[in-house]
């Protein structure tokens, strides 16, 4: 929130520099994110008068005018501008004036005619647009024909001060104003707190002789509502002081009775509604629910479709307003406006935000009634504005008012006990300190001897038990001066689940083999499932969908890291990555039934990905290289039927007959989705089962102490012959003194009848106790043969 | 044969003098020491001496060949070493050209903090627990104190599921399974992925991570909190840095706080990048367990405090490494990768 010093100052003392007012506003939690310079860049730039206004004899687009500044004869300047005329007060910037952004003014010559100054437009005196009053967004700026001529300019349009920019928390909705921010000001800096003086000068008549009433129909959306009547309306812009304080306070002047109305919520966060009385059916203002179908032309002229769910102020026919969103465009002030009600009420901030929401408004009164406000200020408000409407002579106070809902509040108590704040804040402020901390902040509060009994002020309906309390005596006490000590009790490691354990072992293999890891979204596009080709039975199309999700592309919770690392292979490969190892431990997550009615499961999976210059046997190796690590042992069979592989170059992970991972080549379709025209090779597997089932228990083995020997054997089998049922066939011919089987070569061609294979191993032959005979070796060796041959109908080669 | 055998000496150390490779040094050994050697053949000849002279000549006659030996052998040397110089000068490499890298791999920056970040804690005595990204609203919103009516728990910020089942918008959630199974006292960090309704920008990512730090037992208080905040971030920035704590207003904790660094780019002194306060905004959101809190996990506040502190994980890593734009860290490009 905007807040101008000075504006914020006639209501407390401020007896420091703004620096150091922003530090310990922040320290006691009024975050100020920055210190707004007013003051701009601008010098020598003088209040004049237009005495004359010529058109220029050489050019059609422009004027020349002679302007007195109170310093001997006129100076002639010639402009562009279209809204200057004779004898309006204009900002002249002479001979060698300073402009924000750098500007400097030279004298010139327009078509032959010199020119000895500028007059300046509000952005030139460096206003942003946002808060340029319309009038004067094109043209130059035209100051109240009161004043004095030859004035600089930044003392008559108050180009000084600086304004703060504050952080408000969400509990702390009565600081959203610039009484609220004077309040907290004066217990941070301990100087005094102004609230408004509001008073009435002169109310005539009586209200009910204008309004025949205000109702409300649904309490649950509209708790308060307070009207006054504001008669002999007369709209003109506000005087200067008004519209240069709402700027600064970031909003743009419209007119009298709508600044009058921004002022006061600016001022004290109650926002305000004017509704032309004379346009009300019946004179009567009723805060309903919208009737389905109900329809509103809202002030910025659009027409906008009501729901139930919706309040509106209504007369007796027609909504007039959506409740504290936004105003309706035939009951709106205008020009000819004689008779004006005022309203200011409090609504259900949810119901705002909601209909604010759907509607698509978001506004400065709409902000602020998605904050609980408090009844009692709408009727400061309403008052205050009154004050201000009768003080700039915009209309005349009709008296009394009308009012619906609750207006009787009784301050709770709170208590707490100066012991317990010590015990929390790890700080023992005395009792004094904390009394006159809470009474600082009009928290009326006194202690028994026993406890410190607090009466909640209305405005601060955040305080609601003890542990408040003490965070209000500790920001006044500073945090910066409680003093740190360290935790006591036992001291221990922090330990990790042996899920995490096993995680991050496995992070640590597959870095230290080559490997990136990824981090990708949980949720992902439903037609990944069709991208990988998942079959329509497919485990993986039971995903549980996010009912809101951010669009259609991130509404699937994933139950496969399969499809993310395409995506990723795809962007690299896209961008000209030529090859990648890449993996991902993350959670996939899997319903107990759908729709989920209860958190589903999320399992730990890892997913492997390789591409360029890479094969089956390389997938293959990274997958042995990080289970090998938790003694894990794993049998392989070929998977034919999954989609997204291809049927020939997929392996099936089992463990005791369960499959806890699949790894392989992926098919030409899936490919042709991602519209690859590379290899991928990808794996998906279980660490839940790599948790439950590793042995990782390892225990010293003796060295060998005799040598080991070693024989080549080299057959022929029928190509469909698998390698791994030959070595285990081979090992399991002696295991005892087999050590190690080793598939050295493989070959076809030359030689090989079609549809043969010539494969090599190269076994190795110890025994642990004693030094092996070649006749044993030979032996175990023949044997090799035989089984291969009856076995597999190998030949020797 | 004295005057012989001094010949000889000369001679040899002469030949010697001359010689360029060992099958020089060879032919020199054979040509003295040999078994038809020049010395070898004086030696024979030794037994025509008289009495006198032999012991004498004897004696002379096996310096001259200890010397001999030690000379060729030091020649010898001499020559190896130097045709191994020569050899070594020959086989020069061009020491520029580009080394075999083994592959190394990379762990994702985002896992590198978080990881860091857990056992910092670890070793400060924290448990490392983890939660899952599916949580309920009561875990997520309602034991946490959050108000019914705020906006976080709106579709428009949150995701849901199911009316009670969102994905947790923070790590908080882990604080209360942690202390409703009842463990005390507990000390434990929790990070990991988080969601939030925002459509992806430089600064914003529907997926993100937080790290949550929680500590219940008797008697702590904020004076413990604030400590171990400031060895935490001296432990993860340096030791010259320094904390500043705002009282701020989150739900789960009362008093609550924010907690500003020292800014990373003038260690405090004032930059354009810090506005010139010196402090670099917002590292991480902190307060004391809200009694609300304890009470809603079954937990005597009146005996039992804590404290509770959490920050953004993407952000760490953002500042640490200095990375511009959050979508980098989801987009996994093998190049960003690489480069940490």
């Amino acid at each position: 929130m905007l807040v101008p010093i000075k504006w914020m100052s006639q209501y407390v003392d401020i007896n420091t520099d703004e620096k150091t007012l922003a530090d310990k506003l922040t320290l006691t939690g009024s975050h100020v994110d920055s210190i707004i310079n007013n003051e701009r860049e601008v010098e020598n730039v003088i209040t004049g008068k237009i005495l004359e206004v010529v058109k220029h004899p050489n050019a059609d687009k422009l004027v020349v005018t002679q302007i007195d500044i109170n310093d001997g004869e006129p100076l002639q300047i010639i402009t562009g501008a279209k809204n200057v005329k004779k004898g309006d007060v204009v900002p002249v910037a002479l001979e060698g004036a300073k402009l924000p952004g750098g500007v400097r003014i030279k004298k010139t010559k327009f078509r032959g005619l010199p020119s000895y100054g500028m007059m300046c437009s509000y952005e030139e005196l460096g206003f942003e647009d946002k808060v340029i009053p319309k009038e004067f967004r094109d043209g130059i700026l035209i100051l109240p024909e009161d004043t004095e001529i030859g004035k600089d300019v930044k003392e008559v349009v108050g180009l000084n001060g600086k304004t703060l920019d504050i952080e408000i928390t969400f509990n702390r909705p009565d600081c959203l104003n610039i009484v609220g921010m004077a309040r907290e000001t004066a217990a941070t800096l301990n100087t005094e707190f102004k609230f408004p003086n509001i008073e009435i000068k002169n109310e005539t008549e009586n209200i009910k002789d204008y309004l025949n009433g205000v109702e409300i129909e649904n309490e649950e959306l509209c708790s308060r509502f307070y009207a006054k009547v504001i008669k002999d309306v007369k709209i003109e812009p506000s005087p200067l002081w008004m519209q240069r304080a709402l700027m600064d306070a970031g909003m743009r002047p419209i007119n009298n009775i709508v600044d009058v109305t921004n002022y006061v919520m600016l001022e004290l966060g109650q926002p305000l509604h004017a509704y032309d009385l004379e346009k009300l059916n019946g004179r009567k203002l009723i805060a309903r629910r919208a009737k389905t179908g109900e329809k509103v032309i809202t002030i910025d002229q659009n027409e906008r479709e009501l729901s139930e769910s919706m309040l509106v102020i209504a007369d007796e026919e027609n909504p007039a307003c959506i409740a504290g969103v936004m105003g309706g465009f035939n009951t709106e002030i205008s020009e000819s406006t004689k008779f004006m009600v005022l309203e200011s009420a409090n609504f259900n901030p949810k119901s705002v935000r909601e209909t604010s929401k759907k509607i698509g408004l978001r506004s400065e009164a709409s902000a602020r009634n998605e904050k609980p406000m408090h009844y009692k200020m709408a009727e400061f408000a309403s008052q205050r504005a009154c004050q201000l409407i009768e003080m700039i002579g915009a209309g005349v106070v009709v008296g009394g008012y009308m009012e619906a809902g609750k207006s009787e509040y009784i301050p709770s108590i709170v208590t707490m006990r100066p012991y317990r704040a010590a015990e929390l804040l790890g700080v023992e402020i005395p009792v004094e300190d904390m009394l006159k901390s809470l009474n600082s902040l009009e928290i009326k509060s006194t202690f028994d001897g026993e406890q410190i009994s607090s009466e909640i002020p209305f405005f601060r309906a955040d305080i609601v038990e003890e542990a408040d309390l003490i965070e209000e005596v500790g920001r006044m006490y500073g945090f910066e001066n409680i003093v740190s000590q360290p935790l006591q009790g036992k001291i221990k490691k922090g330990r990790k689940s042996l899920r995490r354990e096993v995680e991050d072992e496995i992070k640590n293999i597959a870095t230290g083999i080559g490997l990136y890891e990824l981090t990708t979204y949980s949720f992902i596009s439903p037609k990944s499932y069709n991208n990988i080709c998942a079959s329509e039975d497919s485990e993986l199309r039971k995903y549980i969908r996010i009912l809101n999700p951010l669009g259609e592309d991130y509404s699937s919770m994933r139950t496969t890291l399969m499809a993310n690392m395409m995506d990723v292979i795809q962007r690299n490969s896209f961008r000209g990555v030529e090859g990648a190892k890449l993996f991902e431990v993350g959670n996939v997550f899997i319903p107990l039934q759908l729709p989920i009615t209860e958190p589903p499961m999320e399992k730990s999976k890892l997913c492997i990905g390789l591409y360029g210059k890479y094969d089956f046997y390389d997938m293959k190796g990274v997958v042995e290289a990080i289970l090998s690590r938790f003694g894990i042992p794993i049998s392989l069979k070929p998977i034919k039927d999954n989609q997204t592989f291809h049927p020939g170059r997929t392996a099936g992970m089992y463990l005791n007959d369960e499959c806890i991972g699949i790894y392989g080549e992926v098919s030409p379709e899936v490919l042709d989705n991602y519209g690859l025209n590379h290899s991928v090779y990808l794996a998906e597997i279980d660490i839940e089962k790599i948790v439950e089932c590793k042995d990782t228990n390892w225990k010293y083995e003796p060295l060998p102490k005799y040598p080991a020997m070693t024989r080549d054997i080299a057959v022929k089998v029928k190509d469909e012959v698998l390698v791994g049922d030959m070595e285990e066939t081979i090992k399991t011919i002696n295991p005892y003194i087999i050590e190690s089987v080793k598939l050295f070569d493989v070959y076809r061609g030359e030689h090989i009848e079609n549809g043969y294979k010539s494969t090599a191993f190269s076994v190795t032959y110890r025994n642990k106790e004693r030094t092996l005979k070649d006749k044993e070796v030979e032996s175990i060796h023949k044997k090799i043969l035989e089984a291969l041959e009856t076995k597999y109908g190998a030949t020797l080669r | 044969m004295k005057e012989q055998l001094l010949n000889v000496k000369m001679e040899a150390l002469k030949q010697l003098m001359e010689c360029v490779d060992a099958s020089d040094i060879e032919r020199i050994r054979v040509q003295f020491l040999g078994k038809k050697g020049e010395l070898t053949q004086l030696l024979r000849s030794m037994g025509s001496l008289s009495e006198e002279e032999r012991p004498q000549i004897g004696k002379l006659a096996n310096e001259m060949r200890e010397l001999i030996e030690n000379e060729i052998k030091e020649f010898k040397e001499k020559v190896s070493s130097r045709a191994c110089a020569e050899k070594l000068k020959k086989e020069t490499l061009d020491i520029t050209m580009p080394g075999n890298v083994p592959e190394i791999g990379r762990r994702h920056p985002l896992m590198k903090v978080k990881e860091e970040l857990e056992t910092l804690f670890m070793n400060m005595g924290y448990d490392v627990v983890d939660g899952p990204e599916i949580d309920t609203v009561e875990n997520n919103f309602d034991a946490l104190n959050a108000p019914f009516d705020h906006p976080s728990r709106d579709w428009s910020d949150t995701f849901y599921l199911a009316d009670n089942l969102l994905l947790r918008t923070q790590t908080s959630p882990v604080q209360i399974r942690v202390m409703k199974e009842g463990k005390l006292p507990i000390r434990m960090v929790s990070a990991g992925r988080t969601f939030r309704f925002d459509d992806v920008d430089d600064t914003h990512s529907p997926m993100f991570h937080q790290m949550e730090c929680l500590v219940i037992d008797k008697g702590v208080t904020m004076a413990n909190l604030k400590d171990s905040i400031d060895e935490f971030v001296k432990q993860l920035f340096g030791s010259e840095m320094k904390t500043r704590f705002r009282p701020h207003n989150f739900p789960f904790t009362e008093p609550s706080a924010e907690v500003d660094v020292s800014c990373l780019k003038c260690m405090g002194k004032g930059c354009p990048s810090c506005n010139g306060t010196g402090w670099s905004m917002e590292l991480l959101g902190c307060g004391m367990v809200h009694p609300n809190v304890l009470r809603n996990c079954g937990i005597d506040p009146e005996i039992y405090s804590g404290y509770a502190f959490g920050m953004g994980i993407d952000r760490v890593t953002m500042v640490k490494y200095g990375i511009p734009n959050i979508r980098l860290l989801f987009e996994n490009d093998v190049r960003f990768l690489k480069q940490f």
